[in-house]
């Protein structure tokens, strides 16, 4: 988890993501933002994120991203 | 003839005045609402007195600021598109630069409005311009007296020292842009656009003026979706959007993730795009989903209005090869040209520069940075003939069509060789691997700079790049970075990278 805010909060180095509910309905993160997460998180994580799962109740939270990557790992 | 942009809004709204004009999909005007918005406003400007004048409009993107901008050209002023996403220290610059008397903003708006320094002007609501009663004798006044060359709008674009520069374009430049685009792109009355790109670029000319000539529908789609690639794909479904001129790296998003095994655009049948070089495995993936559509490569800067060239995709590519720029549009000329201004020799590379009515009227208020890129024709020593050098390099491939080769800034001489440093991205970007890849050039140092977004490690990328560059063409530093910066209009940020990574003196 704590990877996962490094990554964030080398995006944006102003926010708390700690506690950010809505980092894509109030468009904290854009879609390039979602771009690069998504190969950071390849290389951290070693997960590929898809189309399917690139939906807002996945990247409004740290917490709901972490349990995305979470799942995914599993599922390998 | 036709020589005023809103002929064609007082023209459709007779043919199909219920017909939704603009929409976000949630909400939308029809031709009769927008006709009755822009009246208003236009009427409301007549009676302040203001003519002939910048007006601010700081809005949503959505289909009142649409029919803002047609109000206050229905008033016989230019609108100047501002929006939240700016940074509010270049809203600030551009306020300064334009000296607007009126900034009409919405609810969404007002607050931040109110920290604006507006010199001379005030601000009012879009709502409260609506209570305005229609004044019809004094618009069919203002109507009679405007002529072509007449500004609509200033658009602002980056500059290269931070501060931006205020594009302004006339109604004559506009129509003969959307008569030349919608010809290419087959525009009807049946077209259902899915608009993209902020309304503070000239790139929604695209859209919003060709929706009025034919009577066609444009949904503004809203920005969110672009991070949402299937909510995406099902939006455009949804509303049965059939034609979409996207940026390079929104048409990358969607293709890039997989998308397209979940789901497909179905009633998709032109796409356009431009601003980017379009990343060759992605742009297969594209063709791929839509095997029917019509796929056009646009070119063109925002001093030249909209697009000026465009290429329509009838052959495969190899890897590495570039997507062409093909040619211009009619009624308009790309002169090559070297920096001595003569013109380039056949195969040579020369900076593109455009002659013709889409020229633009120059830098609002700037009159400096105008003379140095609206410049008298070098090839014309017999009448005043203004052109606007790009500041792009291209040259013509053996089949006679343009290639964009790279900025002017971008090409160097390194090693006794002269580079273009849009070749290395080139080989660079053909990898599979380099999603995309930006090349700076430390002067100073004599050190040719890629940075890259990808999945390959430097080592393994510096082994590839062996093999298909000359040796004086090499990268000495290769830097992974895990996003590219862009700019506002979607372009790769090179003056973010610059900064970054060279250091300054």
């Amino acid at each position: 988890m704590e990877e996962l805010l490094n990554i964030l909060s080398e995006l944006h180095p102003d926010v708390d993501f700690t506690c950010q509910e809505g980092l894509v309905d109030d468009a904290i993160l854009d879609s390039m933002d979602i771009v690069s997460l998504i190969a950071a998180i390849k290389d951290v994580y070693d997960v590929s994120i898809t189309a399917r799962d690139i939906v807002p109740e996945h990247f409004n939270s740290a917490a709901a991203l972490y349990r995305l990557i979470q799942r995914l790992a599993d599922e390998d | 003839m036709q020589n005023h942009v809103l002929n064609d809004l007082y023209a459709v709204v007779r043919r199909c005045p219920d017909k939704l004009a603009y929409s976000d999909g949630e909400h939308g005007l029809t031709f009769a609402q927008v006709y009755d918005h822009s009246r208003r406003v236009g009427s409301y400007l007549h009676r302040a007195g203001i003519y002939k004048r910048p007006v601010v409009v700081f809005m949503r993107r959505s289909p009142e600021e649409v029919a803002a901008f047609f109000g206050v050209v229905a008033g016989g002023c230019f609108y100047v598109p501002v929006d939240v996403e700016m940074p509010q220290s270049r809203v600030q610059l551009i306020l300064d630069n334009v000296q607007a008397p009126l900034v009409i903003c919405d609810d969404t708006t007002w607050e931040a409005g109110q920290e604006l320094q507006l010199g001379g002007g005030r601000a009012v609501r879009y709502g409260a311009l609506l209570d305005t009663p229609v004044d019809g004798e004094a618009l069919a006044a203002i109507h009679a007296r405007a002529i072509d060359t007449d500004p609509i709008y200033i658009v602002f674009t980056s500059g290269s020292t931070g501060v931006p520069k205020g594009v302004a374009a006339c109604h004559r430049s506009v129509l003969d842009y959307i008569t030349q685009l919608s010809e290419v792109l087959g525009f009807d009355g049946d077209t259902v656009f899915g608009n993209q790109s902020p309304l503070y670029f000239d790139a929604c000319l695209k859209e919003l003026y060709p929706t009025l000539r034919y009577g066609a529908t444009t949904y503004l789609i809203p920005k969110k979706l672009f991070s949402m690639p299937v909510a995406l794909v099902d939006y455009l479904n949804c509303h049965q959007i059939n034609t979409i001129c996207w940026v390079v790296s929104a048409l990358s998003m969607v293709s890039a993730f997989g998308t397209f095994q979940e789901v497909k655009p179905r009633y998709l049948r032109t796409v356009a795009f431009g601003s980017e070089v379009f990343p060759l495995q992605q742009f297969r993936l594209w063709r791929q989903a839509l095997p029917q559509a019509d796929f056009v490569n646009l070119y063109g800067p925002t001093e030249g209005t909209g697009m000026c060239c465009f290429y329509r995709v009838d052959r495969e590519f190899e890897d590495g090869e570039p997507i062409p720029i093909g040619r211009p549009f009619p009624n308009r000329e790309i002169l090559l040209l070297t920096p001595e201004g003569a013109p380039a020799k056949p195969g040579e590379a020369g900076e593109l520069c455009i002659r013709g009515t889409s020229v633009t009227l120059g830098y609002y208020n700037d009159p400096e940075r105008t003379a140095r890129a609206f410049v008298q024709n070098p090839l014309n020593h017999a009448y005043p003939e203004i052109i606007y050098r790009t500041g792009d390099i291209g040259r013509y491939n053996e089949r006679g069509e343009l290639v964009f080769v790279s900025r002017r800034d971008a090409q160097i001489k390194h090693m006794g060789h002269r580079v273009e440093l849009g070749e290395i991205e080139t080989a660079a970007a053909a990898l599979p691997e380099i999603r995309l890849c930006a090349c700076l050039y430390d002067g100073a140092k004599s050190r040719i700079i890629l940075c890259y977004v990808g999945e390959i490690v430097q080592g393994e990328l510096a082994r590839r790049l062996r093999a298909r560059l000359p040796r004086y063409m090499l990268p000495a530093r290769l830097i992974p970075l895990d996003a590219m910066p862009f700019t506002a209009n979607g372009k790769i940020d090179r003056l973010a990278l610059k900064q970054r990574y060279i250091p300054q003196d």
